[in-house]
C-alpha cells in the first residue's frame, strides 16, 4: 500500500501486509500489551493472511524501517445469518507511538481492504473493561450492533 | 434507560459548550435551545463547575465555557456526578435479594448495568459530538402532530 501523506501531529507511516520477519515483534508487542505470549496464534494469523489474502488481513505500520503497529482481521460470512462483514480482532501500537494516529491509519487501511473485498460493514468484539480500546473504536464511529455475545462456563 | 433530569441537563450543557469552545454561553441560551428550566440548569452548571468541567465568568458577555478534556471525559464521568450507575452487585441491597430468585434477578440486571457502564464509559465527549454531527434533528413535536393530521 502507498505511503500516506499525513498531518503534522500524525505519524507518517507506510502500511503494508505483514511479513515473516514481523512475527517475533508482533508476539513481543502483544505480550507487552496483554501479558500473555501467544506465538502459535500469531503464526496462524500470519499464515492465514498469506494463504487467503482476499479474506484475511494482517497489516503492519512502519516508519523509516521501524515497526509502529499492527492490525488483524478477516471477512466472515453467515454466522447466524450475518451477511459478510469485516471483523477486526487485534490491534496493537508501540507505546511510544500512541496518540499519533497510528491506530487510526491502521483502522482506515483495514477498512479500505474490507471495502475493496466488497463488504460494507466492520465489526469487532471488545472486553467491557477494556475502556481505552473500546473508546478508540467508538471514536472511529463504531456503535453497538444487532448481535449480542453470549457465553457459558462449560462445567456449570 | 432513562436518565434523571439533572443528568440530561448536564449532558446537554457539556455537549453544547464543548461544541463551541470559542464561545461563552449563558445558562439561558443553553436552556432555550434544549427546552430546559434555566433555574434547574444553573444549579446543574454549578455542580459541573465544582467538578472542574465548566468555568463561569460574570459580566457583559459572560457565561460558561467547557474546560474539560473532550477526548478524555466520558459520558459515565458526567452521569455519575448526578446519579449512581453501580458496578455489578454493588447497588444498595433490596428486599428479596437474599433469595435464590433474588440472586438470579440481580445477575440478569447486572448484565444490563454492566453493558450500560461499558457504553457510557467508552463514549467520550469528543466521540459524542461526532455522533451528533452524523445525526439529524428530530422533527419538532408540533410539526409531527401537524403531519399526522395532514396539515
Amino acid at each position: 500500500m502507498a505511503e500516506r501523506k499525513t498531518q503534522p501531529d500524525t505519524a507518517e507511516v507506510a502500511i503494508g501486509p505483514v511479513e515473516e520477519s514481523d512475527l517475533s515483534w508482533i508476539v513481543a508487542l502483544d505480550t507487552q500489551n496483554t501479558g500473555m505470549p501467544k506465538p502459535d496464534y500469531w503464526r496462524r494469523l500470519l499464515d492465514g493472511a498469506r494463504t487467503e489474502p482476499h479474506r484475511s488481513f494482517f497489516l503492519v505500520a512502519r516508519s523509516q524501517g521501524t515497526r509502529l503497529g499492527f492490525i488483524a482481521g478477516e471477512i466472515r460470512a453467515w454466522e447466524f445469518g450475518s451477511a459478510p462483514c469485516g471483523w477486526i480482532f487485534a490491534i496493537g501500537v508501540e507505546p511510544d507511538w500512541r496518540l499519533r494516529a497510528v491506530g487510526t491509519q491502521l483502522f482506515d487501511a483495514i477498512c479500505a481492504g474490507f471495502r475493496q473485498a466488497g463488504v460494507t460493514k466492520v465489526r469487532t468484539m471488545i472486553a467491557r473493561e477494556a475502556q481505552l480500546i473500546m473508546s478508540f473504536f467508538r471514536a472511529h464511529g463504531m456503535m453497538a450492533g444487532p448481535f449480542v455475545e453470549l457465553e457459558k462456563d462449560l462445567d456449570e | 434507560m432513562k436518565l434523571q433530569l439533572a443528568t440530561r441537563h448536564a449532558l446537554f450543557a457539556i455537549l453544547e459548550l464543548a461544541s463551541r469552545p470559542d464561545r461563552q454561553l449563558s445558562a439561558a441560551e443553553i436552556a432555550d435551545k434544549y427546552d430546559l428550566s434555566t433555574n434547574h440548569l444553573a444549579k446543574v452548571l454549578r455542580t459541573l463547575g465544582r467538578a472542574g468541567l465548566v468555568e463561569a465568568s460574570r459580566g457583559v458577555g459572560g457565561g460558561y465555557r467547557f474546560c474539560g478534556n473532550a477526548k478524555r471525559l466520558n459520558l459515565l464521568d458526567i452521569v455519575q456526578l448526578f446519579e449512581p450507575i453501580w458496578p455489578i452487585g454493588q447497588g444498595a441491597p433490596e428486599p428479596g435479594d437474599h433469595t435464590r430468585n433474588g440472586q438470579a434477578l440481580r445477575r440478569v440486571l447486572g448484565e444490563i448495568e454492566e453493558a450500560t457502564r461499558a457504553t457510557l464509559s467508552s463514549i467520550t465527549v469528543d466521540t459524542m459530538l461526532k455522533i451528533s454531527r452524523r445525526t439529524q434533528d428530530a422533527p419538532a413535536e408540533d410539526a409531527v402532530r401537524r403531519a399526522a393530521v395532514g396539515l
